[in-house]
């Protein structure tokens, strides 16, 4: 980390439909901030007011957030985002596009790679600037059993980083982010899709499962009972996640999937109870940093990958796992 | 109604993948297989298809083994296949393979509109889950992504697809006319398995081949020297050190939470 990107580092602020910031962002902003010394880092937001967000931005030293007024277009569709982004690389000179790793951002950053001539890293775990200035992430494939980097060669890049790839950490200075309006003009082609209906979904009261530091994960082998999984995740303060036939079998709603095609994590902590460990489900979660596994089935291949593997029955582990943990805590 | 199933040629996940010391995926290994999220494009297509008449065309870009993904396409009871088929595809990144495939379309589009391209949500390779969305803006086509439903109704001024997607934090349905590109998810249907028929009349049907010539791409602007990212290094990640396995003795709980204490973690 030495070379300094030509124009502004801008930080996508992905928030909800009331104005608050997802808690992943202050991650990208806290790295972004350290990716060289005299780094520019500036917001940008897509729709809605920024003005709840502001506190917030203000502790990570944000000094401008450009706020992206798409007027009558729907500003959750993604290729409205990404015209709108697009536009704002254009006007800022910027070279480097950093988001949260998500589904919709993915499709934002498809877009703004075919509109820009961007490159595009995405679920990237780090990321650095060489002596160039040019980006280079870190990435793990092939379900967690690769370790990658690699480099973007493209003026612009776009570089989308997991939740969890630093530790969020306030600036040393706060200030007063200045709010930069554009009124961005969408185009005909990103209005070909109508959204007819969004329904976000209500917080669990528990820590968002892709962000979160620890996922107590239930699988086949609760039998649908999620009792002692929910108790132990919040005894520990933890997201509950679950396999694809948990959730198959309607014994937890869809979006709890953990896998290569639900939600990826890479917890501090993973504990799974009755979970197998199919490669569909293990590309979802081996880049945890510390992986225990209880399953009655000593073959799991769970095992393979578990820190701590135990052959036992988790309607007996868990319980008296969380009465020890009660009990160690005074 | 026409529809194009795109569909990648990927190392099989149950094996040993590994990556080359040029940075890529290596591809020769024999363990080649159909994308599996792409079995699910297929199906949905023949699904809307039967329902509303028409006809399916499989279509990859790939080294000669990827001809065993359109097949496979082809045995599901897709009627034809085309095959972009070209040493200068190798290392493409995303923006290369939508350019090229949305060229291929083009050719298939000379022997009448296409109304949908259907996509798998990811390839398990590379899992960017970036192509659909590059595709349907290379198209200029509507992007109706990550579909677990489709509805289509065809009316006097068009037809209207709409689909339901789950998201992060929100359910979503969307809805565009035709032509539109639709990528759908695991969930979206239960992938049919080719029987002795559809293995049988696959054997008659032609897979047509283009180059990149034939497409009208120079071979520089895809393949590797078209890439926008360059792989550094790549390494298989090391196995997980000290690693513990018990058998519970009816203290195995309080193992876990003295573990647990113990290495910080809570």
């Amino acid at each position: 980390m030495s070379g300094s990107p030509a124009g502004p580092v801008l930080v996508l602020l992905d928030h909800t439909a009331d104005g608050m910031l997802r808690p992943a962002v202050l991650e990208l902003l806290t790295l972004a901030r350290g990716l060289a010394p005299d780094a520019v880092v500036e917001g940008a937001w897509v729709g809605g007011d920024p003005g709840p967000a502001l506190g917030e931005l203000g502790e990570q030293g944000l000094v401008s957030v450009h706020h992206l007024d798409v007027g009558v277009a729907e500003p959750h569709l993604t290729p409205v985002v990404a015209q709108a982004l697009g536009a704002l690389v254009t006007a800022t000179g910027a070279r480097l596009v950093l988001g949260v790793s998500s589904f919709e951002n993915k499709e934002v950053a498809a877009r703004l790679g075919v509109a820009t001539g961007a490159g595009v890293v995405t679920d990237a775990s780090g990321l650095e600037l060489d002596d160039d200035g040019a980006a280079v992430a870190d990435k793990t494939v092939f379900a967690g059993t690769w370790n990658t980097r690699c480099v973007v060669t493209a003026p612009v890049a776009v570089v989308l980083l997991k939740a969890n790839a630093v530790q969020a950490e306030p600036a040393s200075l706060v200030t007063s982010p200045a709010v930069v309006e554009h009124v961005v003009e969408i185009g005909e082609l990103a209005l070909r899709q109508t959204l007819v209906e969004r329904t976000e979904r209500a917080g669990s009261g528990r820590p968002e499962l892709g962000a979160a530091q620890v996922v107590v994960v239930g699988g086949r082998g609760t039998n649908g009972d999620f009792g002692p999984v929910e108790a132990l995740a919040d005894l520990l303060g933890g997201a509950v996640g679950a396999t694809r036939v948990a959730t198959d079998e309607g014994w937890i709603a869809h979006d709890a999937q953990i896998g290569q095609t639900g939600v990826t994590v890479a917890p501090r902590l993973y504990i799974g109870a009755g979970v197998s460990g199919a490669v569909h489900h293990r590309g979802g979660m081996q880049s945890a940093g510390t992986i225990v596994a209880v399953n009655s089935d000593p073959e799991a291949p769970i095992f393979e990958i578990a820190d701590l593997g135990i052959v036992g029955d988790l309607f007996v582990v868990l319980p008296q796992a969380i009465e020890e943990l009660r009990r160690l805590r005074g | 109604m026409k529809i194009v199933v795109c569909v990648k040629h990927v190392p099989d996940i149950q094996s040993e993948r590994t990556i080359g010391d040029d940075g890529r995926v290596v591809r020769d290994g024999g363990d080649g297989t159909l994308n599996e999220l792409d079995e699910n494009a297929i199906e949905a297509a023949l699904v809307l298809a039967e329902t509303h008449g028409g006809e399916v065309v499989v279509l990859t870009a790939g080294p000669a083994d990827a001809v065993d993904a359109v097949r496979r396409g082809l045995q599901m009871g897709a009627d034809e296949a085309v095959h972009v088929l070209d040493d200068a595809l190798a290392g493409s990144d995303v923006f290369g393979t939508a350019a090229v495939l949305a060229a291929a379309i083009g050719l298939v589009e000379e022997e009448g509109p296409v109304d949908l391209v259907v996509t798998g949500m990811a390839a398990l390779d590379g899992l960017t889950s970036m192509l659909p969305a590059a595709l349907a803006a290379e198209l200029g086509i509507a992007q109706l992504t990550l579909a677990s439903a489709i509805d289509v109704v065809e009316g006097s001024d068009g037809t209207r697809v709409t689909v339901r997607r789950e998201l992060d934090h929100a359910t979503e349905v969307l809805s565009a006319m035709t032509p539109a590109l639709v990528s759908v998810t695991d969930q979206a249907n239960e992938p049919r398995y080719p029987n002795f028929k559809g293995i049988m009349a696959a054997r008659k049907k032609a897979v047509t081949t283009f180059t990149l010539a034939d497409l009208g791409i120079e071979p520089a602007a895809v393949g590797s020297s078209g890439s926008r990212t360059r792989v550094l290094s790549a390494t298989a990640r090391p196995a997980r050190e000290n690693r513990v396995l018990i058998t519970d003795d009816g203290e195995a709980g309080r193992t876990l939470a003295t573990y647990l204490v113990d290495n910080k973690l809570v």
